[in-house]
């Protein structure tokens, strides 16, 4: 099934709409030409090794990075025209860990939610509601600084998640994270999803995840999009007893195990992994 | 299990200038609200960050009001030094505060602060006033050890609201200018590099240390182009009431201020590339 087709049956405005998405860095072309249409209220895997142009599209839908070339709607929203009003429907969560280690996970949430207007009179209700999805309320008052990596990633969660937003975004969520931390982390995703209806683009390397959690993916492949669909649909059409690991591989010639992604990926992930103890 | 979050937000109309002007408000007053929970929990880097001031006013300040190598007329010359080594702790802090935008780049701190609902602006403005707010808690730090030392301080509160609104629009500038060299230079080390180098220029061509009148041309000129020296005279005519062109400092220091967080918002994207 085509995203086309999905999305004519879910409604007429996709949650994101991309359209002929080129990006460039010097030469490397990080994007290029991107069509994609992520459908209200289904998690989208934007599958991919490194250097494979995910988080470049990330950073384009997010309002980080100027469009080149092509158009981008969230929620039927320009993201040229109006950044604003397109950044009050996105939760973002970056691939770092980027809380903030000397506040408070309350204090944390709580700037966000001065950051994003939630009212006066609402915002306690909201930093504890957040905090409370995730998992974190008994640790609220505890400095970060002394959280595990599990825990600050779900505390990025409530970060993103205290707006409200129409569209959680999520890079990498779970990076350099144990296995117990991981799972924990797409149950609180999956948790949040069945009970607000949010749509959730996530993008990850780990193939086992997508095909346990995302009801759509996108296999991305130096910055083009391979293939797309359901994952059992892409895991049907290479043939029986095929996982999403083999279609990738059958895609893009075992990138997967051969890049590793330029010298900033690199950089990032052992930033993380030192942040992470 | 909790109740459900609100409803999620309706698309919304872009702000008009009130509402931007509503905006910028409550981002400095978020921002500044952070650095004084940090503040609140650690301590330890006003303490550590005072010796500096405290060894410039008691040697070099107790020293040269001996040898009378510096003349400051009828003032005292740990009198006449005591505004400037507030305006250098304020300028030390803000200097280096674009390290703190690099590092939250790197930590994806920046990318997350980018896609709130804040123009770059406020979000430079909001940094800027809360270094401001940091190099404030240190310059009472200062001032309560001159006391101490016995410079003769004004106790009028409205020359010491005059003080707080300098200190902190001196720093804002110095903490954009940072942000700003963060944004062409790209990384910690060289930043590290371009701050060290260009501080002390700062604080000896300004008129911390001596008055304007015993520098060379070349470098009365380069004081009157720097806005460390305007902090300086602002302070100095507030605090011990030395003749000031209070009109003057506080305009050159708006001005600077402005221009900075202008400058410094639109490099602001190119760190977060």
């Amino acid at each position: 099934m085509s995203a086309t087709e999905t999305d004519r049956e879910a409604g007429p405005e996709p949650a994101v709409r991309c359209t002929g998405l080129h990006h460039s860095f010097g030469t490397t072309k990080a994007v290029d030409g991107v069509d994609l249409e992520i459908v209200p209220g289904e998690i989208f895997g934007l599958l991919g090794p490194n250097g494979a142009g995910k988080t470049t599209t990330i950073r384009m839908i997010t309002t980080l990075l100027p469009l080149e070339a092509g158009a981008i709607t969230v929620f039927g929203v320009d993201v040229t025209r109006r950044r604003m009003a397109v950044r009050r429907l996105i939760g973002y969560v970056p691939q770092q860990l980027s809380a903030d280690g000397a506040l408070t996970g309350r204090e944390n949430v709580s700037l966000f939610a001065r950051l994003f207007d939630v009212p006066r009179s609402r915002r306690a209700d909201e930093v504890h509601r957040a905090l409370d999805l995730v998992g974190l309320t008994g640790e609220a008052e505890r400095p970060v600084g002394g959280y595990s990596g599990g825990m600050i990633r779900r505390l990025e969660l409530a970060q993103a998640l205290v707006s409200s937003p129409r569209l959680l975004v999520l890079d990498e969520p779970t990076v350099g994270l144990d296995p117990v931390a991981r799972s924990a982390v797409w149950d609180r995703i999956t948790e949040i999803r069945a009970r607000t209806g949010m749509t959730v683009l996530v993008t990850t390397h780990y193939m086992d995840e997508a095909e346990q959690y995302c009801d759509r993916v996108a296999l991305m492949h130096s910055g083009r999009i391979r293939a797309l669909g359901t994952p059992a649909e892409l895991e049907a059409e290479l043939g029986p007893d095929s996982t999403l690991d083999d279609v990738f591989r059958s895609m893009t010639g075992d990138a997967l195990q051969s890049e590793t992604g330029g010298m900033r990926n690199v950089r990032a992930t052992r930033r993380t992994a030192r942040r992470l103890g | 299990m909790s109740a459900p979050l609100a409803a999620p937000p309706a698309v919304s109309a872009d702000p008009g200038p009130v509402e931007q002007l509503r905006i910028l408000l409550s981002r400095i007053g978020a921002m500044c609200l952070v650095e004084l929970q940090k503040l609140r929990r650690d301590q330890s880097e006003l303490i550590t960050r005072a010796i500096q001031p405290a060894l410039w006013l008691l040697i070099f300040g107790e020293t040269f009001t001996r040898i009378h190598a510096i003349p400051t007329g009828s003032i005292p010359y740990l009198d006449y030094l005591a505004p400037g080594i507030l305006a250098q702790s304020a300028l030390f802090i803000s200097i280096f505060y674009g390290i703190q935008i690099i590092w939250e780049r790197d930590a994806g701190v920046l990318a997350k602060l980018l896609v709130t609902p804040t123009p770059r602006a406020a979000l430079v403005a909001g940094k800027a006033f809360a270094a401001g707010l940091r190099a404030l808690v240190q310059a009472l730090m200062v001032l309560v050890l001159s006391a101490i030392l016995g410079v003769g301080l004004t106790t009028n509160p409205l020359r010491l609201l005059g003080m707080v609104v300098i200190v902190i629009l001196g720093s804002a500038f110095f903490c954009c200018f940072s942000i700003v060299i963060a944004g062409i230079v790209l990384s910690r080390d060289r930043l590290m590099g371009i701050g060290q180098a260009i501080t002390m220029p700062l604080f000896f061509g300004s008129n911390a240390l001596y008055p304007v009148d015993l520098m060379p041309g070349w470098l009365k000129v380069l004081s009157h182009i720097n806005p460390l020296s305007y902090q300086v005279d602002a302070l100095r005519g507030l605090l011990i009431g030395t003749p000031a062109n209070l009109g003057l400092d506080f305009g050159v220091l708006v001005g600077a201020t402005a221009l900075a967080i202008g400058v410094a918002s639109a490099l602001l994207g190119r760190l977060a590339r």
